[in-house]
């Protein structure tokens, strides 16, 4: 268990900051002095992202919650803003296919039709079902394009009326009230305004990029934030910059970002005729099935370790999901351990660009760490420590594809709930929840707080960060808010007739 | 839907009884085969049961060839080859006298029609507009109960 700092214990607010926030329970008479206009709502959802979306259209659509019976809090305007800025500049426009599942729709609760009949209805084309039917053996994963998963949401959020329930501002925190439920702080331009809810679901996603400590050395010390870069930070100026002269990019990862950014590095070279070199740095270089039993081994060539999706397939509903589900404490660490490490997909037309760039001479791959980095004129030299020792690497760019943080000390409101809620982390340091993905420890009377995203991994189900795994949280989410007599359980009937309206395009 | 044992064998037993059920009602008065309407449904309710009680076996074989695999999946193409080898064996049986409560000889044109189009309708639903009316039956490795 990774334990909080000594503070939570023996904490004390600054001088300049409201006397409020200085007390873990807040009563109705405390937050009226402090003059915080007060909202009242029964179910609150922090984030406002794909998080607080597939959330709140699950109670809406199988809980029959209405409209007025739920806020979203978040500085976003809408659900998909910062999943598509981050797909975005990972090289993920519109266009392209994303790396999920036909049946993993987060504008559809049933999954049905998937994505591939979509496609294949409105492209009069049966290629889509073919490849459904074929995949994972004679064809790749079908994979929906961006634009259709965007468009879908966009149409659902319409029909839940999603823009009815959005607030938009800064969330602050959110404290226990003193006789049950909760009190959540917006900050916008009208000022802070507190709302009183009976629930408070949490969505907030990740604290921000991941940057290993070399490269945060290096940004930091020399101030320099163009030569090495992020794969989730617009850095469109590295192609340019490569397309109009030779140059030598180190690419540092291996999962579907750096498969996302390789590819895109290759097409420009083989399409436009730019003439880079593109070294790829593995932490861990895999050659060939990994794994610790032979009922568990990963696909891996080349560096790459190979898997379909985020997780192995069973993680949304087959026997991983069940066994997690079963796990307690270092068991359950030992199964994430044994599922996790970098992968991304093997997909047919990235193995062909691939294979032309390693026979070209011009794509390079190495397993190893980097212990320095400096800056040596316009270029970079890069200390790489692997199996046969240490060689400098002289590089224009970095292009660093390591991840997103999902440390929740470092985001706001999860830390304050961390030192103020009675909230605590599990064995990879998230927020510790149940199977109903309430954050234990943090109840106040009838009242429950639920984490769901990425906030939660580490917990009984491990897909918490993917479109299908929001969609399980958020099932969860609702039997359990159901269970507690606040919303309805959908019945096969009305499960029926629900579908009928999404087909429909009827409002719920 | 990627099953779990428990699942696999439930969600055979349950779209066998409810959907192969609806296509062998429908199905069995226009089967090419001779004999009092009685005996024509006694036959092709008797081999659908055998489909469910075989498949039970089925499942366990399936449910360890899985185990082969990273994903722990079931490929949807697995799902419909498997036909070939169960349709082999139940025929197998049942021309020979092998299974119980037959009322006589079964004619193999009429049992390739009969457990084609039964497999096929059920493949089809358990592919997705089982997901409808069920939202917890696919996040349970396909178990109802």
């Amino acid at each position: 268990m990774t334990l909080l700092d000594d503070s939570i214990h023996t904490r004390s607010a600054p001088a300049d900051r409201p006397p409020l926030d200085r007390f873990d329970v807040w009563t109705d008479e405390m937050v009226d002095a402090a003059g915080i206009p007060l909202h009242d709502v029964p179910f609150v959802s922090v984030g406002g992202g794909m998080g607080s979306f597939v959330t709140v259209d699950y109670l809406r659509v199988a809980g029959g919650v209405p409209a007025s019976d739920i806020r979203v809090l978040s500085n976003l305007s809408h659900p998909w803003q910062t999943y598509e800025h981050l797909t975005r500049v990972s090289q993920l426009p519109r266009q392209k296919r994303i790396r999920s599942d036909s049946a993993s729709r987060p504008d559809n609760l049933w999954g049905f039709p998937s994505f591939a009949i979509q496609e294949a209805v409105a492209r009069k084309s049966v290629k889509p079902l073919l490849q459904v039917l074929f995949e994972p053996v004679f064809a790749d994963f079908y994979t929906p394009e961006l634009d259709m998963v965007l468009k879908g949401i966009e149409r659902e959020a319409h029909r839940i009326g999603y823009w009815d329930m959005l607030v938009q501002g800064e969330v602050r925190m959110v404290r226990r009230r003193a006789g049950g439920g909760y009190f959540t702080i917006l900050e916008n331009a009208d000022g802070r305004t507190a709302f009183r809810s009976r629930d408070v679901h949490l969505a907030v996603g990740y604290a921000g990029l991941r940057f290993l400590p070399d490269m945060q050395a290096f940004r930091t010390k020399l101030n320099d934030f163009h030569h090495v870069v992020n794969g989730y930070e617009d850095h469109e100026h590295v192609y340019e910059v490569l397309r109009r002269r030779p140059g030598t990019v180190l690419v540092r990862g291996g999962g579907i970002v750096t498969s996302a950014v390789l590819e895109r590095l290759i097409t420009d070279r083989l399409k436009y005729g730019s003439q880079t070199q593109i070294v790829q740095l593995f932490r861990t270089y895999y050659d060939g099935r990994h794994g610790s039993h032979m009922w568990s081994r990963r696909p891996g060539r080349n560096g790459f370790a190979y898997q379909g999706f985020n997780y192995p397939k069973s993680a949304w509903g087959g026997q991983l999901k069940a066994r997690m589900r079963r796990l307690e404490g270092s068991a359950r660490a030992e199964v994430y351990d044994e599922i996790g490490g970098t992968t991304t997909a093997w997909r047919r037309h990235w193995q062909r660009n691939l294979a032309k760039a390693r026979k070209g001479g011009w794509y390079h791959t190495v397993g190893g760490t980097i212990q320095d980095m400096r800056l040596d004129g316009d270029q970079m030299v890069a200390r790489i420590q692997h199996a046969g020792g240490v060689n400098d690497l002289r590089v224009d760019y970095v292009i660093d594809c390591t991840g997103l943080d999902g440390d929740v000390s470092r985001h706001e409101v999860l830390k304050d709930l961390l030192q103020h809620s009675g909230a605590t982390q599990n064995p990879l340091g998230r927020l510790d929840v149940e199977r109903s993905f309430e954050v234990r420890g943090a109840g106040s009377g009838i009242g429950r707080v639920y984490a769901t995203g990425a906030a939660s991994f580490g917990g009984y189900f491990p897909g918490v960060d993917t479109f299908l795994g929001l969609q399980i949280s958020a099932q969860e989410v609702m039997d359990d808010v159901a269970r507690r007599g606040y919303c309805r359980r959908m019945g096969a009937g009305r499960s029926i007739a629900q579908w009928f309206k999404w087909a429909n395009g009827r409002p719920v | 839907m990627v099953p779990t044992l428990a699942g696999r064998i439930q969600t055979r037993l349950f779209l066998l009884a409810v959907i192969g059920g609806l296509v062998t009602a429908a199905l069995t008065p226009i089967l090419p085969v001779d004999g009092p309407l009685g005996d024509r449904y006694q036959a092709t309710f008797v081999v659908l049961a055998a489909v469910a009680v075989l498949g039970i076996g089925w499942e366990l074989i399936y449910h360890f060839l899985m185990q082969w695999r990273w994903e722990k999946d079931w490929p949807t193409l697995f799902g419909l080859l498997t036909l070939v080898p169960e349709g082999i064996v139940v025929w197998l049986l049942a021309t020979r006298d092998l299974v119980p409560g037959l009322p006589g000889p079964v004619p193999t044109e009429a049992f390739t029609i009969h457990f084609v189009l039964v497999w096929l309708a059920v493949w089809l639903v358990a592919n997705g507009p089982m997901r409808v009316p069920f939202i917890h039956w696919r996040f349970r490795g396909g178990r109802l109960l």
